[in-house]
């Protein structure tokens, strides 16, 4: 898994590889300058040798030169290498996302897969950044203490390789018992959070039932459970620094005792005070970093929950994918289904689409009709392979769509999703989505086709008026219809409109459809509605029902044979279709 | 969550850091229920300082008294004594490891209470405000209170406020300890700290003002993957991946520049601070020696043990800086937990309130302590007089005007009675102010002028909670909540036994494709109910309305995305659900609203039409006009 997400390093490998090198320097010159504060005491400041105190003094000037050096080296590298990976990564992450069949996007649903793109790559950002300093320093500077303090007094090493064991056992001990216990901390911080969420959205049902005091129960019984997990884990984890700071001392003293009896001893020969001054900032720096190896530690934990999930959606394959020596070009707009049956999961007992066996001629107006849940969306998302069939087969133009180019197929077949969106940007540029080359006069015709042009120009912008996030601005009627002309500009061969005229009126409705009987009689039309009226001068009107074709036919016809059909035009028109 | 638009950074403008002691005096506030806990723990802080203080000083005593004097002046060595010293410096040290494991563990349940308070007066405040707040604030943005600032918070509990605290000791201690040794040594470190923190707090500075732009990119790019994310599907649909992929690396980029700054700034401090610490260091001992060796102000001991003091010196202030940083961040997180906290409640001025009465054949009510399944307003007047009113569900308006804010009114004038019983619609185009009059009768928003009134009372004067239970909602989006179906229905009443709820969702129509579910009516429900598609999910508000059992309901397009063929089916359950009840309808098609009592055609927050479905049409106006599909709804 972090082998997966550091493939996203690419470019700044050398940044990478940099920070952690002029770290390690940084630490030799660290480690460096006790030693030589050490000889400016003995050699200097004791001996009241001024000549000395300023040699070393210069030296020690220019050793802090090289160490200043290296550390910003070091920082400006790893602030480099941790921007440039979050980066990497969170285009990686958008870049498998746009690849995402309609299913992967179900599977992960926006929400999920916005967290991932935010929170997540900031969290594992920040884990890298320390890994790259710190993980290395702290190890490093470790390891290069315990060789000078060895080295400075080899008969007091034993110290270190007696305490340095216990301490690493000792907070490993303390780290497994608090590990399963922070992963029930994480869980339950989800669960406050989805408390806090719902109560967020749903606050108009909260107050408008009365339910205050239930939701601050339901949060009063979450956080009581955090309260005494995390009081839990910390308890644990408030053993680490006395632990720490006991083998600190304890270093400290025997080195004290050991090392004050070798220089009484020794006459001061084979041991110096010098040596023992530097011989205690060796122990301090031992066993700092061992506190930084630990705390890093709970960090990494921290941070691998993130690092799992943008792995989910790195490791989640697409779907559907253009198959190699594809079909590129869609010889017109004929579209058969053989037999096909559909399930959005394979779990699903009982498949959306059962059995549907349906032809139509390139050209031909489509009318489709059903209930909630009849798989009308479903049936027409099959055409520009939105989704695969899980039997049978769907083709356009005689051909099946699994051989097409998948970029071919979707510019040949325009759909108008139920859930209409439209991107901040004016007007124009929504429209362009079509067609990014569009000229203003092919604009101008596909907005008049989709009776869009007279509100558009009706706004002293006209067409360069901006449009808000998801399109805010204009009524659902306006937004359904610029959708519409945003399809149309992409010169399809066959046009789909699923339920994407049910906010607008009747009349400027049909307007619509004569326009496009007029104007675009080559394109294959499909029209999914809830109104008769829409689709009742189709040449073919589809029954849905239930996920199999209850009828089909044409209006006449199907006033006849379909009683489902009979019974809903006979409501709308008890219900309102006065104008009809 | 939109980071870029949260308030309260810890920078201004211009990238400078602030301090918010108001914040800060409110945390100490939550504190103080634990003021004997903090007093011990303060207490360990100091023992633990004063502890690692004379450890460091204490080695300087055992070479003086040990070990020079058996070097220099070959004295006999006094290994007793210097046993005796290594003991004492033993017993030293190990109260410090005491101290610092009570205060570790004494911190602990104090911060985690803290914390844990923090959190239940948040939610529970936030229970009181107003719908405008949540109107006018993100989801991310108060979530984000919950989520990252209390984080801050706990750090600061937890690392930040102990270690400030023993740094400035151990500052202070040295300092005393210093100025003993050498006053112009001392005035010689104090000049050159300045020196360094003055330097340190322009980088911090810079650190600052590039943290501003990164939160701002991020807030950015976080939008701008919101937007492309939840319209994926049309992205598909139209092959405009690539296009939309350029635009976010061209935002990407930009957050990775300033994102590359920011770390770099902040990166580097600690080198530069640490070295300087080192270049300190050779300056004393220079300045030291010369003062030692030419006039011989100072003894060589005395500059060896000053050094020695310097470093414990700068060691603390390193330290303080760097926590520093993290305190104004915690403060800066805590003051935006606070401004919600100081969000102004509700007003309630109401004491009308809702009890339960038995009424006898002469229509005398009086008061019952038990369930009646009879309601009436009690009514305490100023003379001490109670009076009580049936509960029937009659509702009036007297020229009612409302804005959300104060220049610009959305509702002009608005009069209309319900009697109690009737079906009243509402019809208009998106803006005309539908929703607003249902709002207003339960109160979510207070009006600017004129008179509501419920059962014949001002609805000012009804206690806000009894008044909500008085009417029934269902609204066109539906929120669902973690848990079994059964709960969810249970919601609207909670004391509602199984049987009344499923009779409730059988009335909806919602009992059968409950029964379709894996476990039926124990199935649960989990975010928000998105398995379930949108018409199951507004039958399933509609029984809990339902299993509430109010006098008056408010329907806001409650049917929308059931199809016509279905809401037919659903449809003598919904008249069943109406009958005896004051129904406010909202709906966007016609068929819903036709055999209405009342219909009102509002038009930009004014009422232009209002009457039964056949004098509409025979007047010819704007309803005539919709429902023969002239005019484009929405």
């Amino acid at each position: 898994m972090i082998r997966k997400l550091l493939r996203s390093v690419r470019e700044f490998r050398i940044n990478s590889i940099l920070a952690p090198i002029f770290v390690s320097m940084e630490v030799v010159m660290e480690v460096l300058i006790p030693f030589l504060t050490a000889r400016l005491i003995d050699e200097g400041i004791d001996r009241g040798d001024m000549g000395r105190v300023l040699t070393y003094g210069g030296i020690l000037i220019a050793f802090c030169a090289v160490s200043l050096t290296f550390g910003v080296l070091s920082g400006a590298n790893a602030a480099k290498a941790s921007a440039g990976f979050a980066r990497n990564l969170r285009s990686d992450l958008f870049d498998s996302v746009e690849r995402f069949s309609f299913s992967n996007i179900d599977r992960f649903s926006s929400a999920g897969i916005v967290t991932r793109l935010t929170t997540d790559v900031t969290n594992v950002q920040n884990a890298f950044q320390m890994v790259i300093r710190i993980a290395v320093r702290a190890p490093f500077m470790m390891i290069f203490s315990l060789v000078m303090a060895i080295s400075t007094a080899p008969s007091l090493a034993w110290i270190y390789l007696t305490v340095v064991p216990i301490l690493g056992i000792g907070l490993g001990f303390i780290m497994t018992r608090a590990h399963p216990v922070f992963k029930r901390v994480f869980k339950t911080y989800d669960k406050l959070n989805r408390t806090v969420q719902e109560d967020l959205r749903g606050i108009r049902v909260v107050k408008a039932y009365v339910r205050e005091d239930r939701e601050r129960e339901k949060f009063g019984a979450v956080s009581e459970d955090i309260y005494r997990d995390f009081s839990r884990a910390a308890r644990l984890i408030a053993f680490n620094a006395p632990l720490l700071q006991f083998c600190a001392y304890f270093c400290m003293i025997m080195v004290s005792w050991f090392g004050s009896r070798m220089i009484i001893q020794s006459g001061g020969v084979d041991f110096t005070t010098g040596n023992l001054t530097a011989m205690i900032t060796y122990s301090m720096q031992i066993l700092m970093s061992l506190m930084m190896v630990s705390m890093i530690f709970i960090m990494l934990v921290i941070s691998r929950a993130s690092a799992e999930r943008i792995a989910e959606v790195l490791d989640e394959k697409p779907d559907i994918v253009s198959p190699e020596g594809a079909v590129t070009e869609v010889p017109d707009g004929s579209i058969d289904f053989d037999n096909v049956t559909f399930a959005y999961s394979d779990r699903s007992e009982k498949p959306c689409l059962d059995d549907v066996d349906l032809h139509i001629k390139s050209g031909a107006t489509v009318g489709i009709i059903g209930g909630t849940g009849s798989s009308k969306s479903t049936l027409v998302q099959l055409i520009p392979r939105l989704y695969d069939v899980a039997e049978g087969s769907v083709r356009v133009g005689g051909i099946d769509v699994r051989d097409y180019d998948l970029k071919v197929l979707r510019d040949a077949v325009a759909m108008v999703l139920q859930k209409n969106v439209l991107f901040s940007g004016t007007v124009k540029e929504n429209l362009r989505w079509g067609d990014p080359d569009a000229t203003d006069e092919q604009i101008e015709r596909v907005c008049r086709l989709a009776q869009a042009h007279d509100f558009i120009v009706a706004h002293p912008d006209g067409y360069d008026r901006m449009i808000e996030q998801g399109g805010a601005n204009v009524s659902g009627g306006q937004k359904q219809r610029l959708c519409i002309a945003r399809a149309l500009l992409k010169h399809p061969k066959v046009l789909i409109l699923d339920d994407s005229t049910s906010a607008v009126d009747t009349a400027t409705d049909a307007k619509i459809r004569a326009s496009f009987a007029a104007d675009i009689p080559d394109v294959t039309k499909i029209i999914i509605a809830q109104r008769i009226a829409s689709v009742e001068d189709a040449d073919v009107i589809i029954v849905m029902d239930d996920g199999r074709i209850e009828n089909i036919g044409t209006h006449g016809e199907l006033l006849e044979k379909s009683p489902i059909y009979r019974e809903v035009w006979e409501t709308q028109k008890k219900g309102g279709a006065l104008g009809e | 969550m939109n980071r870029g638009k949260r308030q309260g950074t810890p920078y201004d403008e211009k990238g400078k850091m602030k301090i918010d002691w108001g914040s800060f005096k409110r945390v100490l506030k939550y504190l103080s229920a634990y003021k004997l806990r903090l007093f011990v723990v303060a207490l360990c802080i100091l023992v633990n300082a004063i502890a690692g203080v004379i450890g460091s000083m204490y080695l300087k005593t055992i070479i003086d008294g040990f070990i020079t004097p058996v070097l220099k002046d070959n004295m006999p060595a006094d290994l007793a004594g210097l046993t005796g010293a290594i003991l004492f410096l033993g017993a030293v040290y190990l109260c410090g490891v005491v101290a610092t494991f009570f205060q570790n563990r004494i911190m602990v349940t104090a911060s985690q209470g803290v914390l844990k308070r923090v959190r239940d007066d948040l939610f529970s405040h936030m229970q009181t405000l107003p719908i405008k707040y949540f109107d006018t604030h993100t989801y991310g943005d108060v979530m984000s209170r919950y989520t990252s600032d209390t984080d801050t918070l706990e750090q600061m509990l937890t690392q930040t406020l102990p270690e400030v605290l023993s740094s400035i000791i151990k500052i202070t201690s040295t300092l005393v300890a210093m100025f003993i040794v050498s006053v112009p040594l001392t005035f010689v470190i104090l000049t050159t700290v300045t020196l360094v923190m003055i330097f340190s707090r322009r980088i911090a500075g810079k650190s600052g003002r590039h943290f501003v732009g990164q939160q701002k990119a991020l807030g950015d790019l976080n939008g701008y993957i919101e937007e492309t994310v939840s319209g994926q599907k049309v992205v598909k649909v139209f092959n405009h991946e690539e296009a939309t992929t350029d635009e976010f690396r061209r935002r990407n980029d930009f957050l990775c520049r300033e994102a590359t700054n920011a770390h770099k700034y902040a990166n580097i401090l600690m080198p530069i601070m640490g070295n300087l610490g080192h270049l300190q260091y050779v300056i004393l001992a220079v300045v030291g020696g010369a003062l030692a060796v030419g006039p011989g102000w100072l003894t060589l001991g005395a500059v060896a043990s000053f050094l020695q003091l310097s470093k414990s010196f700068t060691m603390p202030i390193n330290q303080l800086s760097g926590q520093i940083n993290a305190f104004i961040m915690a403060l800066a997180g805590a003051g935006r937990i606070f401004e919600l906290m100081d969000e102004e409640s509700e007003h309630d001025d109401g004491y009308v309130t809702l009890a339960n009465v038995n009424i006898d054949e002469n229509g005398v009510i009086t008061e019952s302590d038990t369930k009646t399944g009879k309601w009436a307003w009690r009514h305490p007047h100023g003379t001490g007089e109670v009076t009580y009113t049936p509960l029937c569900g009659k509702v009036e308006f007297f020229d009612v005007d409302f804005g959300y804010n104060e220049e610009k009114i959305v509702l002009h004038n608005i009069s209309m009675y319900a009697k109690p019983g009737q079906k009243v619609a509402f019809v208009g185009a998106t803006g005309a102010g539908k929703t607003t009059i249902t709002n207003l009768i339960n109160r979510f928003y207070d009006i600017a002028d004129g008179k509501i009134r419920y059962d014949g009372i001002n609805i000012n004067k009804i206690r806000k909670s009894d008044l909500r239970r008085s009417l029934g909602m269902v609204l066109q989006d539906v929120n669902l909540f973690t848990g079994t179906v059964m709960d969810n229905i249970r919601y609207g009443r909670l004391d509602a036994t199984d049987g009344e709820c499923i009779a409730a969702a059988k009335l909806s129509g919602a009992d059968g494709f409950i029964r379709m579910l894996p476990e039926g009516y124990s199935t649960v429900i989990s975010g928000d109910g998105s398995d379930l598609s949108q018409g199951q999910r507004q039958l399933l508000s509609i029984a809990r309305a339902a299993v509430a059992d109010p006098p008056v309901m408010i329907l806001d397009e409650a049917t929308s995305s059931i199809d016509t063929r279905t809401e037919m089916i659903v449809q003598r359950g919904m008249d069943a659900l109406m009958k005896g009840r004051t129904v406010f309808v909202i709906a966007h098609r016609l068929s819903t609203v036709k055999n209405s009592d009342v219909i009102m055609v509002l038009d930009h927050g004014v009422i232009i039409e209002r009457g039964d479905h056949e004098s509409l049409i025979a007047q010819k106006g704007q309803y005539y006009q919709l429902y023969t599909g002239a005019f484009e709804l929405e």
